[in-house]
């Protein structure tokens, strides 16, 4: 289990909580200002709950990438730009074009595959910095997406070539992605979410290339001179990353009945912010997905109580930069 | 006589009683040692006897200790580096600490420049720089980037920061070990130039023939202990070696009865060109056997290509390598680690920290990272078919370790290299390249690897063996292969080989004029004792 690597013995001298423990204890004081400030009672509404989950599914999804790039010693910015590229493209497909979903999602996917592996080429072969490769991936997949979307969102209104516009009906796969099961009280991109962490977690924990990339993360030579296949590892770790970043396009695509072009702006760090808070090392090696769910719900629900409690964009913006910076000095571990 | 005069002559740095320990282990244990004004104080032992701790100590890196240190009567405690360097204290380290790209008036003046509200009184800080690297004979502008510049003169840059800091004691530690002749000649002027300006040296180093030309007064460490401080003249070559290696070959390393079978490796016009083809090769046409249980020793001074032998035969290089491999007969394609791992060929690296282990994982995690994939199923990890695993291994090679779930980085010097090995045990090599198996390990673990390379010979591995230590390579190895310049210059039986034929070798062939592994005078005391223990004298009482 990833969460069990984690787990630093303590030592009888220094008491160290373990990452997990610590990521946990955040939580629970998030949930517990939730308690105390729970406008008028909003907390203790399950539909609140199922908001905080809805709002943050996106994040989480690309999170579930972004850990598995950070424990191989990398870093993502470029989903932010994939998940706008990826929500013009199936609205394109599925709206315009009315495509069937079962080929509409594969390509989505097939296009963030390429866009991740395009990038953990440049880092990998070309060794490139994670940061530069992905940062240029970041600003190349906007400009597609642009291109692509002729700088207008695409939406059910079609522009036809008289300058009229024809309505077109929004396809029920994407009516059926926003909306919730389990006696309503689940959305959809919540269970989407789940099921993005799940696999990401089994990957992490318990396939070969998981290990491979903790080993790459912490000491890429010792990797390689262990017969770590360093290069293909890397490489099929941004694709994970670009494939996340796809999925979490199309639900956006659903969940805002349009491809933004604009859509997806600074996603990214959201997603850092969670795997970090965590407690997922950045200088890679440590962390796993469980910590990864810890840091979702902690930026997530933070966000919900701030908002139900009105505070203003604002001081939320700030309270939120704030917090990300205690948990983080919170989190680091003290052993040389 | 002379000797009597000393007390009027206060030392300048007195350490009493200095107890180290790193966890349960004492590495320096009630050692005293002081440098007067004007000496040069050399501090001799083998690697692991504690010397670099007891400087670490002085210079503020080891904060606690037990013991006490006096600057010129009065009590210090170092409790940093640049603590240390304020109350004039300064090691010029193996490893050069200036920053390349800033000039030698930046880096001399780094953490206490010459400004005014922060603003940076450039002009003021060359003149200054430029002053102390005159009065050291340096002639260079004090603007250019120090990493322009050979080692050497980065040296003595060094050595003027620490003037310029009003150093009285200057700790350096093994400072030729990258210098060429006439720049050592340089330093042993500017040394004799700072004696006489009244400061204390204090010089590490394994070179005999250094230590007979500058030495005042020479201190003997060994596992941690002082064995004493006598004047250089009271201290003969031979004496000085017998108070530092303090045992017999013999005891220090295990017997074992050889038996060589088939070839095992065979490598023939071997090149390794680590930086492309167009580049110089540095291993050359390199041709040699070993057969299974076979103990190969490759020496060679710094720079040999021993090490890029072994990158270059495990597939480190990639493919930019030549000529033919063989194990166990069958043609070997190198191109990269993996493909060469499956062959049957294992490397334990000479740094375990930065290229053998991944230290922030665990103990499991590194003993089955080479056989991975060989231990999953359809590329899903079975985690209690590795514990058991790596739990069998721990067993085998006597694993000191509270948890085997401990990250290696918490584990002494012995049992990390003991992971190391662990690792590549388990991918059951056919040929196992050790660089360095024993470097910076203690005395104790030292033997318990040399037994654990008997028993894989046993087992029909074939060994090639990377070692700095010559007598080591002598007393391991059943055959020994001296390289020089990435040639290989000779290949003897390890009974034949004597610390002057495996030197003349490594300096290409020429005679050897001067000591640059251990010195004339351990060869001669040396030499017998390899040789008893290489044939067959049995092991008294046992």
């Amino acid at each position: 289990m990833t969460a069990s690597n984690d787990l630093q013995r303590n030592t009888k001298k220094h008491f160290r909580l373990s990452p997990a423990a610590r990521a946990f204890l955040a939580l629970a004081l998030v949930l517990l200002l939730g308690f105390v400030f729970n406008a008028h009672g909003a907390f203790f509404k399950l539909g609140t709950h199922r908001d905080a989950l809805r709002q943050s599914s996106v994040y989480g999804i690309l999170a579930c990438g972004m850990t598995l790039v950070i424990i191989s010693g990398g870093i993502d910015l470029a989903v932010g730009s994939v998940v706008a590229l990826v929500a013009v493209c199936s609205a394109l497909m599925a709206i315009h074009w009315n495509w069937s979903p079962w080929i509409v999602v594969p390509l989505s996917l097939l296009i963030g595959a390429t866009c991740g592996a395009v990038s953990g080429g440049i880092t990998a072969l070309l060794r490139v910095q994670p940061f530069i490769a992905t940062l240029a991936m970041m600003v190349f997949a906007r400009g597609l997406a642009k291109h692509v979307s002729g700088g207008t969102k695409i939406s059910t209104a079609i522009e036809q070539a008289d300058k009229t516009y024809r309505y077109a009906e929004l396809p029920k796969w994407f009516r059926a992605i926003d909306s919730r099961v389990l006696w309503g009280q689940v959305s959809v991109v919540t269970v989407v979410c789940a099921a993005c962490l799940l696999v990401a977690f089994i990957a992490l924990a318990r396939h070969v290339w998981g290990r491979q990339l903790y080993a790459i993360g912490a000491n890429e030579e010792a990797a390689r001179l262990s017969g770590v296949p360093v290069i293909p590892a890397k490489i099929a770790a941004y694709v994970a990353s670009g494939v996340f970043a796809a999925i979490a396009g199309i639900c956006q695509a659903a969940q805002e009945t349009q491809g933004d072009p604009e859509a997806g702006a600074g996603y990214e760090l959201v997603a850092i912010a969670m795997v970090v808070i965590g407690g997922t090392s950045l200088m890679g090696g440590r962390g796993g997905v469980c910590l990864t769910l810890l840091g979702v719900l902690i930026i997530g629900y933070l966000e919900k109580i701030l908002s139900i409690n009105a505070v203003p964009e604002a001081t939320r913006l700030m309270l939120t930069g704030i917090i990300i910076v205690v948990a983080v000095v919170a989190q680091r571990q003290r052993s040389s | 006589m002379s000797d009597f005069v000393f007390p009027a002559v206060a030392p300048l740095v007195e350490m009493t009683g200095i107890t180290k320990r790193f966890g349960s282990n004492v590495v320096l244990q009630d050692v005293s040692f002081n440098v007067r004004a004007g000496e040069t104080h050399i501090l001799a032992g083998e690697n692991g006897a504690g010397k670099s701790t007891l400087i670490k100590i002085l210079g503020g890196i080891h904060t606690d200790f037990e013991g006490t240190i006096r600057l010129q009567g009065r009590e210090i405690q170092p409790r940093s580096p640049l603590h240390s360097n304020e109350l004039g204290i300064a090691i010029i380290h193996q490893e050069l600490s200036l920053i390349g790209p800033m000039s030698s008036a930046d880096n001399m003046f780094l953490g206490r420049n010459k400004a005014t509200a922060g603003w940076v009184h450039n002009r003021l800080q060359e003149q200054e720089a430029a002053k102390w690297l005159t009065q050291l004979g340096l002639d260079i502008d004090p603007r250019q980037p120090v990493e322009q510049f050979s080692i050497a003169v980065r040296q003595c840059i060094e050595i003027a920061k620490a003037l310029s800091q009003q150093a009285r004691v200057l700790i350096m530690d093994e400072p030729t070990s990258a210098l060429q002749e006439p720049e050592v000649e340089r330093l042993f002027q500017l040394v004799e130039q700072l004696k006489q300006q009244g400061c204390g040296i204090v010089y590490i180093t394994h070179k005999m023939e250094e230590i007979s030309r500058i030495a005042d007064r020479i201190t003997v460490l060994r596992d941690g202990k002082l064995l004493g401080t006598e004047a250089a003249s009271e201290l003969p070559a031979s004496k000085l070696i017998r108070w530092m290696v303090g045992r017999e070959l013999g005891e220090q390393f295990p017997r074992r009865d050889k038996q060589i079978g088939t070839p095992r490796l065979e490598i023939a016009n071997f090149s390794v060109f680590p930086q492309g083809r167009s580049a110089a090769p540095t291993v050359r046409n390199a041709s040699f056997t070993i057969g299974a249980g076979e103990i190969v020793g490759v020496g060679g001074l710094q720079g040999s290509g021993a090490s890029d032998l072994f990158l270059g035969l495990f597939g480190a290089y990639g493919n930019r390598v030549s000529g033919n491999v063989k194990i166990d007969g069958s043609t070997v394609t190198i191109h990269s680690p993996r493909r060469v791992i499956e062959a049957g060929l294992a490397l334990l690296t000479s740094d375990r920290k930065a290229t053998g282990l991944v230290l922030r994982r665990s103990i499991v995690e590194n003993i089955v990272l080479p056989s991975l994939s060989k231990l999953a199923r359809k590329g899903w990890r079975r985690p209690a078919a590795e514990q058991r695993v790596a739990a069998t291994m721990a067993e085998k090679l006597c694993l000191r370790a509270a948890s085997l779930e401990m990250p290696v980085a918490e584990l002494s010097g012995g049992n990390q290299q003991k992971v190391a090995i662990a690792k590549w045990l388990e991918t059951k090599p056919r040929v196992l390249l050790l660089d360095e198996p024993t470097r910076g390990i203690d005395i104790g673990a030292k033997r318990e690897i040399y037994e654990l390379m008997h028993q894989l010979t046993r087992q029909g591995i074939a060994l090639l063996l990377i070692t700095s230590e010559m007598s080591e390579l002598l007393a391991l190895s059943d055959r020994v292969i001296v390289m020089h310049r990435g040639r290989i210059m000779a290949d003897m039986p390890g009974n034949v080989a004597t610390p002057d034929s495996v030197l003349a070798a490594a300096m290409g062939g020429h005679e050897a004029d001067n000591s640059l592994f251990a010195g004339n005078d351990i060869q001669s005391t040396n030499a017998p004792d390899n040789e008893s223990c290489a044939t067959n004298e049995p092991v008294g009482g046992e």
